[in-house]
């Protein structure tokens, strides 16, 4: 039944992309995180035609229901970010550190399509501030010790953080399957 | 069932060799979260009323062969998905991307940018009026010709849903050299991705119709 993914390949820049598409809030406003990061591939090289998308709950835990993912209109917070990756493998989102919902430690959802993907890889981003609640994250948890850095952004300075997503080789980052 | 959807890693497609994960994915015991199993909410007040006719964005008219593509999203229960975002991308007539990596020597159309997107009504329609993309080469090996496509991206009720994949056209004569098209594991499958001419959706004297259903994969809270 189900309809089988493909490539974005590498043409989707004039397609997808969109004014704001990085920005979930301006930068301006008090509770602004900045998110910023590498794909790399399994060399290490930088994959410059890939597309990074996030979802994720507002500052209080709340599950964004509302529209504004295209339009970034106002203060409404719509919890969808859509970043294409510069020449260098780079990606940014300005966005809200996401409250906890439920049990678990707070993420943000990342999506990876990109030329050579031919369907998505699916990861989450935790903050490096909430080691306490990593501790009983019921995912993390099911995660190999060794490699549950690879899901934890780094600290880069006040309200700012790094998240490198290696598709492939010795650090690659861990991928969800559901 | 079986998985429908290719594997990552499909040597045939160079690029996937480097960028395919080597890893076993995490298949978390409980399942997606509240988070996962949500998806984000798009409003007919973000897309412009012409954004899913490709061939009214510019002064003049594209050249090409004019098309109507329709057809529904749909769950895995067949229940149809209203209010989903679709977004589509594709090569002009000739074959040519508007994108500055495009080093195929077929021309631009200065009437056709190829890019769309619209929001499913209640029973999960969605509509396009496009022009026919042509086919194109690439550099994958020796003489490699990508079938004519049309690239969509669809918006599910759940973010593990998202699908981005291609549409093809009936008896393209391509199809047993592509290896992203080769790249699903069964014939059956890759049969999904090939539209249907339809006299029905056909308008007289203007535009040969074309209908392709897009069926996402079940929402995981229903497995
Ligand atoms: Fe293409």
């Amino acid at each position: 039944m189900t309809t089988p993914s493909q490539t974005v390949g590498p043409f989707f820049g004039y397609g997808l992309p969109y004014e704001g598409g990085s920005e979930l809030v301006p930068g301006w406003r008090p509770d602004a995180i900045r998110v910023r990061g590498r794909v790399l591939d399994g060399a290490g090289e930088p994959v410059p035609d890939a597309l990074v998308e996030i979802w994720q709950a507002d500052g209080s835990g709340e599950i964004p229901r509302r529209p504004g993912g295209l339009v970034r209109a106002g203060h409404d917070f719509s919890g969808f970010g859509r970043c294409p990756t510069d020449a260098a493998g780079g990606y940014w989102f300005g966005t809200v550190k996401p409250g906890p919902v439920g049990e678990g430690a707070p993420y943000i959802a990342v999506l990876v399509f990109a030329r050579g993907l031919l369907k998505p890889v699916f990861t989450r981003l935790y903050f490096p501030e909430d080691g306490a609640a990593h501790g009983t994250d019921p995912l993390l948890a099911e995660v190999p010790a060794e490699r549950r850095a690879t899901l934890i952004a780094e600290r880069e300075g006040e309200r700012e953080y790094r998240f490198d997503i290696h598709l492939q080789g010795e650090r690659e980052t861990v991928f969800l399957g559901f | 069932m079986t998985d429908p959807h290719p594997p990552y890693l499909s040597p045939g497609y160079r690029s996937t060799v480097l960028r395919a994960p080597a890893r076993e994915l995490v298949m978390p015991k409980l399942g997606p979260d509240s988070v996962e199993l949500t998806s984000p909410v798009f409003g007919h007040q973000e897309l412009g009323r012409l954004d899913n006719d490709l061939t009214r964005q510019h002064s003049g008219e594209p050249i090409g062969e004019r098309i109507i593509v329709t057809g529904r999203v749909l769950d895995g229960a067949g229940r149809p998905v209203p209010d989903a975002l679709v977004e589509v991308w594709q090569a002009n007539a000739a074959g040519r991307y508007p994108h500055l990596a495009d080093q195929h020597p077929a021309p631009l159309d200065p009437n056709f940018t190829g890019a769309g997107r619209c929001l499913t009504d209640a029973d999960g329609r969605y509509r396009f009026v496009t022009i026919k993309p042509g086919a194109y080469p690439w550099r994958n090996h020796h003489n490699a010709w990508r079938p004519a496509h049309i690239h969509f991206s669809v918006f599910g009720t759940a973010f593990t849903q998202r699908l981005v994949t291609q549409m093809y056209f009936p008896g393209d004569p391509l199809f047993p050299f592509d290896p992203i098209f080769q790249s699903i594991p069964r014939q059956e499958d890759r049969e999904k991705l090939i539209c249907r001419f339809d006299m029905d959706t056909t308008v007289p004297e203007w535009a040969l119709g074309h209908q392709w259903d897009i069926v996402l994969g079940d929402t995981p809270m229903e497995a």
